[in-house]
């Protein structure tokens, strides 16, 4: 019967390329500024999944929360290989910490149902928390590999990895349902196909409103999908007050752009003397023996 | 006694040795309690550490719940999430710290999903102050300062609804006190409450790697950015490093493009140093990089470009190129001796 794979894949602003105009003057980002990307672990996780999926048949669904345009990231997984994928979106999601935002995918999983294995990425860009993952785990009660950096095995109960940690690395097992998080090093995603992207460019969305509507087709109906699925709160069964703003414990108090703390400077002299007088003020200082 | 006003850590021991950042945290939480007129107190767990926590004291914890099993021996997801909760529930800290490791960040956000508490990641610096909702005033709550997206700003961030505040914060980058070997720590023994079906991961492997470099223990840190990335300027950064009894460090795209091992990269992605001596060869000094090396007690720049943001920060600016002034370095340096 194969595994059924969730991922979860979240659209990210690019924060490696920050240019001058996204940031504003009062040092806040202004987001409208950034491009926004697949979240780069996000894609390792997908990667690991499509492989497993290689490996031991099953299906791959893939999962995101965010604004509408959030779609663009879902139809990149089914550009890969996802065999369906859903849209967790509704205002009353907006202003999610960690904590709300595991608890909507959360929700969101327990629709889906019945799944093996949740692949998520380490981490997301913009906040660099880590902490989505393994809070889905603890709220759908099951087991965590996180940080992980290779699998070196999998069969139908049990997935066996590589743990990267500081010290070096250990190999642990765990059998069915687990949740991994997948880090850079894992794999190299791979691109886009060609003949998914004329497949899937144009498809739309499609709002599945109530929780018990039919709309989870199970993924081996060979049927190619036509829309991406949209669910909001009710769909997914949410309690509004643990969803977004009202659900976030975490507040942001205050923001400051990073600005360079001048310090008392000297110039040294690029010459033999210049350098020989620094290297000897540094010995005399006892700075270097 | 009010247990809101305790600073709690988690004690990570990785191979039966408290790990480092688990001091630097004490030391950080003893700062923490004075302000808040509590105490420290920490949550170990593992098998047969007693002799080891007994240096927690040195630095300012006064007591440590220490849940000893063997099956805690490995660190696993499940069991040790479920036995710090269980911790924070009966003790009721006001704060709650981890380290940003593999395992704080790991064991940290299940505990909070758990709690239903607020955590930050990755802070950089913690304060305690006021914090307003509407008409609501929360004094002693917890400042979690840390970078945001991608270094580029810093946010603090607060949880004053949700008790407690947990956080994990970098290695390296809170000072540690110094040693008082005449403070001593109660060690009090919990119970082990967690059931064998919660073992749910079987450890088949540990491998242990040694690091090649100690990045976190040198005093003096010769640096290669980009602009010292040839194998020359590479191998002259290595001697200078070699003569002074330091060790080497890099930029991140230096150990991207695969010249050097990430074991040697400075950087909020990379190590959080501060020694007595950095030494900055062709880095151009963007935010990501300062982050890990601000604090170094003297820093040398150098750097072809007299405008590099890096020379806002040095003590020394020499403007030139990285080989010709490392030349002139150990040059000096050796007829000097
Ligand atoms: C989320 C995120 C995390 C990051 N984390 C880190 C991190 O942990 N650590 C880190 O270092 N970076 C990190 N970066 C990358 C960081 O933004 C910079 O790209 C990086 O630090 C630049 O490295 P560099 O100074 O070596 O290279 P460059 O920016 O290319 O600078 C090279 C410098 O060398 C000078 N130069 C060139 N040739 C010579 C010569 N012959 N002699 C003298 N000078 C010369 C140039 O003038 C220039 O100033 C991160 C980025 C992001 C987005
Ligand atoms: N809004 C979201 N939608 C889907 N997945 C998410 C979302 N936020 C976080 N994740 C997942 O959780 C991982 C860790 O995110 P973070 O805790 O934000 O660093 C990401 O790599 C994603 O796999």
């Amino acid at each position: 019967m194969g595994l059924q794979l969730i991922v979860t894949v979240k659209q990210v602003p690019d924060t490696h390329n920050v240019s001058g105009d996204a940031m504003k003057d009062d040092g806040t980002v202004n987001r409208a500024a950034l491009p926004t990307i697949f979240n780069p672990e996000d894609l390792n996780a997908l990667e690991e999944a499509l492989q497993i999926k290689e490996l031991t048949g099953g299906s791959v669904t893939c999962i995101s929360m965010g604004p509408p345009n959030a779609v663009e990231v879902l139809k990149e997984c089914l550009y890969r290989g996802a065999d369906d994928v859903i849209l967790i979106s509704d205002r009353r999601f907006a202003g999610a910490d960690t904590l709300a935002t595991s608890y909507a995918l959360k929700c969101a999983i327990e629709r889906v149902g019945e799944y093996d294995l949740i692949l998520c990425g380490r981490q997301a860009i913009d906040g660099d928390t880590a902490q989505v993952g393994p809070q889905i785990a603890e709220k759908l009660n099951i087991n965590q590999l996180t940080c992980i950096s290779a699998i070196t095995a999998v069969d139908e109960e049990s997935i066996t990895v590589k743990r990267s940690v500081e010290d070096g690395y250990e190999i642990v097992k765990s059998q069915f349902p687990a949740l991994l998080t997948i880090t850079g090093t894992a794999n190299e995603p791979r691109p886009a196909n060609a003949k998914k992207v004329m497949t899937y460019k144009n498809i739309g969305k499609e709002m599945c409103n109530t929780s018990y509507d039919e709309s989870y087709i199970a993924s081996d109906s060979c049927a190619i999908l036509n829309h991406v699925k949209e669910w909001n709160v009710e769909a997914i069964s949410a309690d509004p007050e643990q969803c977004g703003l009202s659900g976030s414990p975490t507040k942001v108090k205050k923001i400051q752009s990073v600005v360079l703390s001048a310090c008392e400077s000297r110039q040294v002299a690029n010459s033999d003397a210049g350098v020989a007088e620094l290297i000897h003020e540094l010995i005399e200082e006892n700075i270097i023996g | 006694m009010d247990s809101k006003k305790n600073v709690m850590v988690f004690i990570e021991a990785r191979n039966s040795k408290v790990a480092e950042v688990s001091l630097e945290l004490v030391s950080a939480a003893d700062r923490l309690a004075q302000e808040l007129g509590g105490c420290v107190e920490a949550v170990a767990l593992g098998h047969n550490l007693d002799k080891e926590l007994k240096a927690l004291g040195h630095y300012g914890c006064r007591w440590v719940y220490y849940t000893d099993d063997e099956r805690l021996t490995h660190f696993t997801s499940v069991p040790y999430a479920k036995t710090v909760v269980q911790i924070i529930k009966k003790y009721k800290p006001g704060i709650v710290l981890f380290g940003a490791t593999t395992m704080g960040r790991d064991v940290a956000p299940r505990v909070a999903s758990a709690l239903k508490c607020g955590l930050t990641a990755d802070c950089t610096d913690l304060q305690i102050g006021e914090h307003k909702i509407q008409d609501t005033i929360y004094e002693n709550t917890l400042m979690q300062i840390r970078p945001a997206f991608g270094g580029n700003i810093i946010a603090t961030i607060v949880s004053p609804e949700s008790v407690p505040s947990m956080a994990t914060v970098r290695e390296g980058v809170m000072k540690m006190n110094s040693a008082d070997t005449s403070k001593t720590v109660e060690i009090i023994k919990e119970p082990c409450i967690i059931d064998d079906n919660d073992f749910l991961t079987e450890v088949l492997e540990v491998i242990l790697e040694e690091k090649q470099v100690n990045l976190k223990a040198a005093q003096i840190i010769v640096s290669a950015g980009m602009g010292a990335s040839d194998p020359e300027s590479i191998t002259l950064a290595k001697e200078l490093a070699k003569v002074l009894g330091g060790e080497l460090g890099c930029s991140r795209p230096v150990v991207d493009s695969g010249i050097l091992d990430k074991d040697h990269q400075v950087g909020q992605t990379g190590i959080t140093v501060r020694p007595n001596l950095y030494i900055a060869c062709g880095i151009s000094g963007q935010i990501q990089h300062r982050a890990g090396m601000s604090e170094a007690k003297r820093i040398i720049a150098i750097n072809k470009d007299p405008q590099a943001p890096i020379f806002a920060l040095a003590h020394y600016a020499i403007v030139g190129e990285v080989k010709d002034v490392l030349g002139k370095m150990l040059k000096a340096y050796k007829t000097k001796l």
